[in-house]
């Protein structure tokens, strides 16, 4: 069966400059079939939800290492729900701790990918999601 | 039986090693391999002391002067960070190395809406002079230097510093400053840039055409290959962007008319350990070599102390890792010794906790004794290179000069290194060495301790340092009450003076440090540049 391929837009929001994992993830997921679409650095919730219409992704993948996650994954979550946009889901990788990934997935983030987390096991989650 | 037979009749059975730069290692090496890349002890090696300096910058080495520990430190508000540098004072560090929290790096005060949650979490907020009052109160800043980690408003607090010191009653040339000021590398890797690649170098050229004239013992960039090396360059493409870098820079204030000659022996660098202990030696030796003849070679520097790599060599952070931390506490040890035999003048190590979080008191303190163990317990600091010699090394340092060239020539064939990183194939070169690394990791053909061998299942806690959120509250207070009891028309002023250099390219410096001691803050004087030169654009990398 010929399946569409899946389109991910991989975003760093907020201040932090640290963007090895998200780089790297970026080219893991394009050697796995996926269409990827990098941010860059410094986004804002508007501009991540822009980009992401704009190139129509079936997934948004926040790359957070600097505890914010909580507040910054929350936003996007009120942002797509106020823009009406239901067909997009939501991923968080990045330094998140275990206590968290709970929390994260109760405000509807669809899955959690602490650092640490193979290849393998981000494509085959990803996959699942649509 | 000869050594060739041996390795002959055992090939089969031994399985490579190659280096993350691409060199090979062999099980064994003979005065043979030294024939074979020619090497040569007087062009190769010298005395210590000598050119092309690969022994030691020193005639006597770690026996006539001691390496400078500076730990990165820095969190919460001033009065924190005081309290610490302070209490890494009295412990015997005998440097300082500032670590600015986010908001500050990117030249936004603590009250900016952007701000929100960062203020004084990775390092300490600074919104205006008063900050610097506190954090550097009751420190002798004749006796102690200062590394200021920050990047794209490194001219700002260049001129608060200087404000600062004179504030407390030093002179301009008794003080020692070394803020990191390479902005070609933040974009490369940790992102802390603002202003477009051609302005952010014209500030770096202002700070260095300054100190020249001004600051005569500060060092007006630190070239940092470390933030390379973290976002995943291998050892030999972290020399070779640097040295390309600092070119680039070199080049900005040689065509304001002046002499490499006159200034280039302020320049200092930051560079990384983690991984192979005996690549990364060779790395720095091959550096300090190779700093030296370039230098020669392309801008005729002859005088001996212009030729110098002078810097930081840095346990690094990504070398740590989140399982077992307690294993980054061995790990670090190997790091300093590898700044030992490479010949650091200066070193700081990453702790073991900061696969978390900034580092704990008692953590920060642990990786400065690692320090002082190796200086005063081992003999290390005894002879001069104690490597200098060995097969293995010399033919591995020379190696490692061919791969730093030929990683050079590879940038400057495809245009150079500021048209290399505007258009963002420096990145993606970055980001694919990174990407093969990790999947070598995955794969298990590079070996982590506890991440992929040995795991335990369980991570162990540890303590880890504690945000308060009081700390960003009394920040914006203390904004506030300044911006009501300084002198505005004098703040609008200088900030208008400010404006006018930036627009007619006269160098900033010396407006900037009227706007501190006016009690300007970092964002309103990050702001007259932003207007001034707009923002720096992220090529799509992928």
């Amino acid at each position: 069966m010929d399946r569409k391929r899946l389109r991910i837009l991989v975003a760093k929001p907020g201040l932090d400059g640290h963007d090895r994992g998200a780089k790297i993830i970026s080219l893991a997921l394009r050697d796995a079939g996926m269409e990827v679409i990098y941010s860059g650095l410094h986004q804002s919730i508007e501009q991540i939800v822009s980009t992401a219409v704009q190139e129509s992704v079936d997934i948004i993948g926040l790359s957070i290492m600097t505890g914010a996650h909580l507040s910054i994954s929350q936003n996007l979550v009120n942002k797509l729900s106020d823009e009406g946009i239901e067909d997009m889901r939501i991923v968080v990788g990045g330094v998140i701790p275990k206590n968290d990934i709970q929390k994260l997935k109760a405000m509807g983030v669809a899955e959690v990918f602490p650092n640490g987390t193979k290849f393998d096991q981000i494509i085959d989650g990803l996959n699942a999601l649509v | 039986m000869g050594v060739a037979t041996y390795i002959k009749n055992e090939k089969d059975s031994i399985q490579k090693v190659i280096l993350q730069s691409g060199i090979e290692v062999k099980p064994v090496y003979t005065p043979e391999d030294l024939n074979n890349v020619g090497f040569d002890y007087q062009t190769d090696l010298g005395d210590p002391g000598d050119f092309p300096f690969t022994r030691s910058l020193h005639p006597l080495g770690y026996r006539s002067r001691n390496w400078t520990t500076r730990q990165y430190t820095g969190f919460g508000t001033p009065e924190e960070t005081n309290q610490r540098f302070k209490l890494m004072i009295a412990n015997g560090q005998n440097g300082l190395n500032v670590a600015f929290d986010l908001p500050t790096q990117m030249g936004l005060d603590s009250d900016d809406p952007r701000a929100e949650g960062e203020v004084g979490r990775v390092g300490m907020a600074v919104d205006s002079l008063k900050d610097f009052e506190t954090a550097f109160h009751g420190i002798d800043l004749k006796r102690i230097g200062s590394g200021l980690t920050i990047n794209a408003v490194a001219s700002i607090m260049l001129a608060m510093y200087q404000a600062v010191a004179e504030k407390y009653g030093y002179k301009k040339n008794q003080i020692s400053a070394t803020p990191q000021n390479d902005i070609l590398k933040e974009v490369v890797g940790r992102g802390a840039w603002i202003y477009p690649v051609e302005h952010g170098v014209r500030l770096i050229g202002d700070t260095i055409e300054y100190g020249m004239k001004e600051l005569p013992r500060c060092n007006p960039v630190s070239i940092c290959g470390y933030h390379i090396r973290e976002s995943g360059a291998n050892p030999a493409q972290e020399i070779a962007y640097a040295f390309l870098i600092a070119f680039a820079y070199v080049d900005n204030v040689a065509a304001r008319g002046y002499q490499a000659e006159d200034f280039v022996g302020r320049f200092s660098f930051n560079l990384n350990i983690y991984g192979n202990l005996w690549e990364t030696v060779a790395k720095f030796r091959a550096a300090r070599k190779l700093w030296a003849k370039l230098l020669r070679e392309r801008y005729h520097v002859q005088n001996k102390k212009s030729l110098f790599l002078r810097g930081l060599f840095g346990g690094g952070g990504s070398g740590l890792t989140k399982e077992q931390p307690e294993n980054n506490i061995m790990r670090g040890a190997y790091y300093v010794l590898a700044a030992a035999l490479g010949g650091a003048q200066t070193t700081a190590l990453c702790s073991f906790d900061e696969a978390y979080s900034i580092p704990t008191e008692r953590s920060t303190l642990l990786s400065l004794r690692t320090l002082q163990i190796l200086m005063d317990e081992t003999g290390l600091r005894d002879t001069v290179d104690p490597l200098a010699g060995s097969y293995f090394i010399e033919t591995l340092t020379k190696q490692m000069e061919d791969k730093i060239l030929s990683e050079m020539a590879e940038i400057e064939s495809v245009g150079g290194i500021v048209k290399g990183i505007s258009s963002g194939e420096v990145q993606r070169r970055v980001a694919k060495q990174a990407y093969e690394y990790e999947k070598r990791l995955q794969n298990g053909e590079a070996i982590k301790v506890g991440v992929n061998k040995y795991m335990e299942g369980v991570t162990k806690e540890v303590e880890l340092h504690q945000y308060d959120n009081s700390w960003a509250k009394r920040q914006i207070d203390n904004l506030k009450a300044l911006k009501q009891t300084r002198n505005n028309t004098e703040v609008e002023k200088t900030l208008g003076a400010l404006r006018g250099a930036a627009e007619n390219n006269e160098n900033v410096m010396p407006y900037l440090v009227e706007c501190c001691k006016a009690y300007a803050t970092v964002g309103e004087m990050a702001d007259v540049f932003r207007d001034v030169f707009g923002e720096f654009e992220e090529p799509s990398l992928f």
